[in-house]
């Protein structure tokens, strides 16, 4: 059995902030009325926790679930989990119109830390990344450079973001450049 | 560069974001229809400089389609609503009455 790694195996980069990839994560795409009980129930019982209100991510004690769209949520939790979290899920939606997938392996995760991170963030995604326009707890789909990317803040210097696995190379060479030492512009 | 208000997620998207799916309020001719229609509903389009409506797909975001009324001269918003319908809302068409008196667009205004 071949071992699973990461988009990136773990790199990291050290500039105006620190890059890095985040190794493997859990990550369970559920679509389906997200209001239906039962769609509730099937992601809350993975994480632990809430589910999230609109452009929002609502972590739980196993995991986290993010708001994708008006019919899609992402449920996070440790990739070992995954697998059996899908199974889980399935069974408790039963019939209800629903979809669950793993994706884990399709996606990259990277971590961008450090006072800098929203300036670094904000050079590459069409967002308002201003303090009280983003905050931790909300999640925004967007597009970084050319691809698209999925963002939330841990905390008020900590940005994650997800990509598709296929451009984590792009992804990461673009936030390398982006916190590349020398290009603050201090707007925040 | 435009920013359009996403109906579905409430996220005001930058144009960058957003995937452009050509002219709103389509009526498809297909099997049955004279040759007329058919060509009609492949190649005639509007070409308007003013008040116009399109379809819109929020690719990079919720992915959601929907439509925007919009000016092709001054890039002015009018407003954007659900996919789900075969006509404009009355109140974008009030709202595009009140700034631009004796619009047309093919069937509506």
């Amino acid at each position: 059995m071949s071992e699973p790694v990461s988009a990136l195996s773990g790199s990291a980069f050290c500039g105006l902030v620190r890059v890095e990839d985040c190794g493997l994560k859990g990550m369970i795409t559920l679509r389906g009325d997200l209001s239906a009980a039962a769609v509730k129930k099937a992601a809350t019982g993975v994480t632990g926790g809430k589910m999230p209100s609109p452009l929002t991510i609502a972590s739980g004690k196993t995991g986290s679930i993010a708001w994708m769209s008006p019919d899609e949520a992402l449920v996070m939790c440790d990739y070992a989990d995954a697998g059996a979290a899908v199974g889980t899920m399935t069974t408790a939606l039963g019939t209800t119109h629903s979809l669950v997938v793993d994706v884990s392996d399709a996606r990259a995760q990277f971590r961008v830390t450090g006072p800098a991170a929203r300036e670094v963030m904000a050079k590459l995604c069409p967002v308002d990344f201003a303090p009280g326009s983003f905050e931790p707890g909300q999640f925004r789909r967007t597009r970084m450079a050319q691809i698209a990317a999925a963002v939330w803040m841990e905390d008020e210097n900590t940005f994650c973001v997800i990509c598709f696995r296929s451009v984590a190379e792009y992804a990461f060479t673009l936030l390398k450049t982006a916190a590349a030492s020398g290009s603050a512009v201090d707007v925040f | 560069m435009l920013i359009l208000h996403c109906p579905y997620c409430g996220v005001d998207a930058d144009e960058t974001e957003l995937s452009p799916g050509g002219e709103a309020h389509l009526k498809r001719f297909g099997p049955g229809s004279s040759d007329e229609d058919f060509q009609d509903y492949l190649f005639a389009r509007e070409n308007p400089r003013g008040v116009h409506f399109e379809r819109w797909r929020h690719a990079a975001g919720c992915g959601k389609w929907f439509h925007a009324a919009r000016s092709t001269d001054t890039l002015e918003v009018f407003g954007t609503y659900s996919a789900q319908t075969t006509e404009p809302p009355k109140e974008i068409c009030d709202r595009i009455s009140g700034k631009r008196p004796g619009w047309t667009w093919r069937l509506f205004g």
